[in-house]
């Protein structure tokens, strides 16, 4: 009797401390990063552009290719996700053809990242000439969350009660109107979560923008969306790998890393905080 | 089977109805004619069929994957299976009443005008003065005048079903039906319920599935009792559940099985 | 037109809209291999798969990859080595063990891990752990596959815990109960009865964390050391695919020989990853949980 409740002590510890292991991993990881970049921080390294090779000023324009980027893939993404999350959770069958699209979602869920920015580079790049830019990276970055999107917006429909469909439906309301009165309003704070989500997510990417919209440096800001942007991600990156000033540009890495990961978590916790407050909301 | 049913007097006929889930035959040979402005109720154990065929009648089981329809409903001299039909529009005409109320999450006012709205009634007085009658015809209208903004949601059961009567009765139906519309509620609403179900059938024509014998005998006109998906018998309820024809019937109704 | 014609027309513009995700998806494969196909004609497959020496840049060149595979297949082992028991723990912890409260903390918790953009976890790797490696264990260079598959684990940990903490949890709570009811005591009701019955949920997780690591690219990009050869030890460098992708691409000429080469790559590693998700997909399906918590 004694050597079972040791062994599930035992089992029991080792289980605690796995999740104390993953728990410290973020923690320590966070605060190493903003210990070293908050010293970084400053009111003209949010709003000034580099300057002196990059070795000194601040991130404004890597701050706003990002917004623009992390904007234009949600734009790309949401319609998509939403109606095709529609389609399979309202008005498909079980049958081959959903079983096809829900493999085909699932794979591209799977798609490495890199594979995102050769793709987007063959064909948006290259093939329709849209050159580098912030429609490539969008449209890549886009593409990339679309299976986020979709599996949320999916999610959030199937969680609203048959009862309401059926109700709408018995008092001769048509299908469609159904859909667009009941269900997609209830589907809304879900549909929003993923949305959420799905920004935080094209926020911090990396591999996909590298060929498709990032710039290492640009002289002037953007003025349309066929121009090459900085980006957040990519500029850690640049800064940390390239050129040979990279102890010298250690704070500014630091700080840029803060900032990514300020903005990438703080959108993913709008979500979670977000979704739990609906949650506790919902009423039915 | 030439029988073809006599329609005088009746609203729906069903004929020769069969019906399948998948592969399951859950109706079958279904043959019964349901009179105008009375109120009949479909009997029998779970599984016998009854909400099967209730769920027929305005099309709701076309919402499953997978189930399948042989035979003829014909409401008002039309087949309501007929591929040219839009089960949209019997939907209009036939309104139903679920088992578990299901109030939409909007304010009371809005659950009432939500069909009408939709198919193209928009002048606000006619709205209000329609929110006034159906709510008056259900018998909720004291109870809720004063908070016709406030959430559906927070109505008790029995007021949230009745609300659901009226939001049915908004669309103007000539048919209710009503599945078990009292077997999540309160005695006392069930009472209520059951008054005005007696109040309506002046205006209506009320088909209700109902478990439970009583309810059947004190509201209903008619009865049909259905067993392993076939109709068993239907008759007068005052004949049915004083001298029914059928030994199976009556000791359904006595309680020996079900 | 009429209503019907009308809901007839939504319902086909949806399913075009929800096709498009297999259009892309076929779309990728067609862009992939038009780029590929041309170094097939410079190395055949054979050579360009197994051949071990990859110098696309020297004359004449060498296009042979198998240095790269092999360091994708290392460090997606060596991670899934880590990630598998800390995160099917820690699913355990969440679904069977953690009280509500600390559920509602821990979820979070695993979902903003998952959310860490993956240049930081690089540059993490990178300013942090690499000196330190390189110190203790007295190395030449800490950008090393120990590096690289503990980053990558980070990576992989989100995944394995969210997918098998569904699994854990959709196991029918008849299960445990009658466990318990025969007098089997917590540890032996999750060992012998709830893990096994979430297993195919749990191999899935597995599966996806694994194709996770092995398509990751940021991490190995910035700490994997990008050494194109078969490692000797755990503490050599190496170059996965997605690095030599990512590092090269910036690089080579448009058109030339080494651009069609790491399409080929890309391919190579396309296939992997669908290979990995097409089985998370069928064990999925195959092995769907049966038992009330399905009816």
């Amino acid at each position: 009797m004694k050597w079972r409740y040791f062994k599930q002590h035992l089992f029991f510890w080792i289980v605690k401390a796995s999740i104390a292991l993953i728990a410290l991993s973020l923690g320590g990881l966070l605060v190493y990063i903003f210990v070293h970049g908050f010293s970084a921080l400053s009111w003209d390294f949010l709003t000034e552009p580099p300057r002196d090779a990059m070795t000194k000023g601040g991130i404004m324009p890597a701050i706003l290719g990002t917004f623009y980027l992390m904007t234009g893939a949600i734009i790309v993404a949401l319609p998509l996700g939403v109606m095709s999350a529609v389609y399979l959770s309202e008005y498909s069958k079980q049958n081959r053809i959903l079983r096809t699209i829900r493999i085909g979602i699932n794979c591209l869920a799977g798609v490495p990242s890199v594979v995102f920015g050769l793709f987007g580079l063959g064909l948006f790049v290259v093939y329709l000439k849209f050159g580098s830019s912030i429609l490539s990276g969008s449209l890549t970055l886009g593409i990339l969350i679309l299976p986020t999107i979709i599996g949320a917006s999916e999610e959030a429909l199937k969680s609203v009660p048959q009862t309401f469909r059926e109700a709408s439906l018995a008092l001769g309301v048509s299908k469609w109107q159904t859909i667009y009165r009941i269900v997609l309003p209830n589907a809304l704070p879900g549909i929003l979560t993923g949305s959420i989500l799905g920004l935080g997510r094209a926020a911090g990417e990396t591999a996909p923008i590298m060929f498709t919209a990032a710039a290492f440096f640009t002289a002037k800001l953007p003025t349309s969306i066929f121009d090459e942007v900085m980006a957040l991600p990519y500029h850690i990156y640049v800064l940390a790998t390239a050129g040979t000033r990279i102890e010298e540009t250690r704070p500014i890495q630091y700080g840029t890393a803060l900032v990514l990961i300020a903005l990438v978590l703080g959108i993913d916790l709008i979500a979670i905080l977000f979704r739990s407050y609906m949650r506790r909301r919902k009423s039915w | 089977m030439v029988d073809k049913l006599n329609h005088d007097g009746s609203i729906i006929a069903v004929e020769h109805v069969n019906f399948f889930y998948g592969t399951f035959k859950a109706l079958t040979d279904i043959h019964m004619l349901f009179k105008k402005n009375a109120v009949t109720a479909l009997i029998g154990p779970s599984g016998c069929g009854k909400s099967t065929l209730l769920r027929l009648l305005n099309r709701m089981n076309d919402l499953i994957d997978g189930t399948r329809v042989e035979g003829r409903v014909y409401f008002e001299g039309l087949n309501m299976y007929d591929p040219n039909i839009d089960p949209v529009e019997i939907r209009k005409k036939i309104g139903m009443v679920f088992q578990k109320p299901n109030p939409f999450p909007k304010s009371i006012y809005n659950n009432i005008v939500y069909g009408p709205k939709l198919t193209g009634m928009n002048n606000k007085n006619d709205l209000n003065a329609l929110v006034e009658k159906t709510l008056k015809q259900s018998v909720l209208w004291d109870e809720v005048k004063d908070i016709l903004d406030q959430s559906a949601l927070r109505l008790s059961g029995g007021q949230q079903q009745r609300l659901c009567i009226a939001r049915a009765l908004a669309m103007n139906p000539d048919v209710l039906l009503m599945d078990e519309p009292t077997s999540a509620l309160d005695p006392i609403s069930t009472a209520k319920i059951e008054e005005l179900i007696d109040e309506l059938k002046t205006d209506y024509t009320i088909i209700i599935v109902t478990h439970n014998m009583q309810q059947a005998a004190r509201v209903s006109d008619e009865t049909g009792f259905f067993y392993l998906g076939k109709l068993i018998e239907y008759n007068e309820t005052k004949k049915i559940f004083t001298k029914p024809d059928l030994k199976q019937t009556e000791d359904y109704i006595t309680g020996r099985f079900g | 037109m009429t209503r019907t014609t009308k809901e007839k027309i939504i319902k086909a513009v949806f399913f075009v809209i929800a096709a498009t995700s297999v259009i892309i998806l076929g779309m990728i494969v067609i862009s992939l291999f038009r780029e590929a196909v041309p170094i097939f004609r410079v190395a055949s497959i054979k050579d360009f798969i197994f051949g071990n020496e990859w110098y696309p840049t020297y004359d004449p060149p060498s296009f042979g990859i198998w240095p790269l595979i092999v360091g994708s297949l290392i460090v997606t082992l060596c991670s899934t080595v880590i990630a598998v028991p800390i995160g099917v723990l820690s699913a355990i912890y969440i679904s069977e063990l953690a009280n509500p409260f600390l559920k509602e903390i821990l979820k979070p918790i695993i979902e903003l891990l998952a959310g860490l953009p993956s240049v930081v976890l690089g540059f993490f790797g990178m300013v942090v752990l690499a000196p330190w490696l390189q110190e203790t264990f007295d190395l030449p260079t800490g950008l090393n596959i120990v590096n690289a598959s503990l980053m990558l684990s980070l990576m992989a940990i989100p995944t394995i815990s969210s997918i098998s903490e569904d699994a854990l949890y959709a196991v029918p709570q008849e299960f445990k109960e009658a466990s318990y009811a025969l007098g089997a005591t917590k540890y032996e009701t999750i060992v012998r009865v709830i893990v096994p019955a979430a297993l195919s949920g749990i191999s899935t997780a597995v599966i996806l964390g694994m194709a996770r690591a092995i398509g990751e690219t940021m991490v190995v990009l910035m700490v994997a050391g990008g050494a194109a050869a078969i490692p000797d030890s755990l503490f050599d460098s190496v170059r996965p695919m997605p690095a030599s992708i990512a590092a090269e691409m910036g690089e080579t000429p448009f058109g030339s020989n080494h651009y069609h080469a790491l399409f080929g790559i890309a391919v190579v590693l396309f296939f992997l990853t669908l290979a990995f998700n097409l089985v998370a997909d069928y064990i999925a399906n195959k092995y769907k949980q049966t038992g009330s918590a399905t009816l």
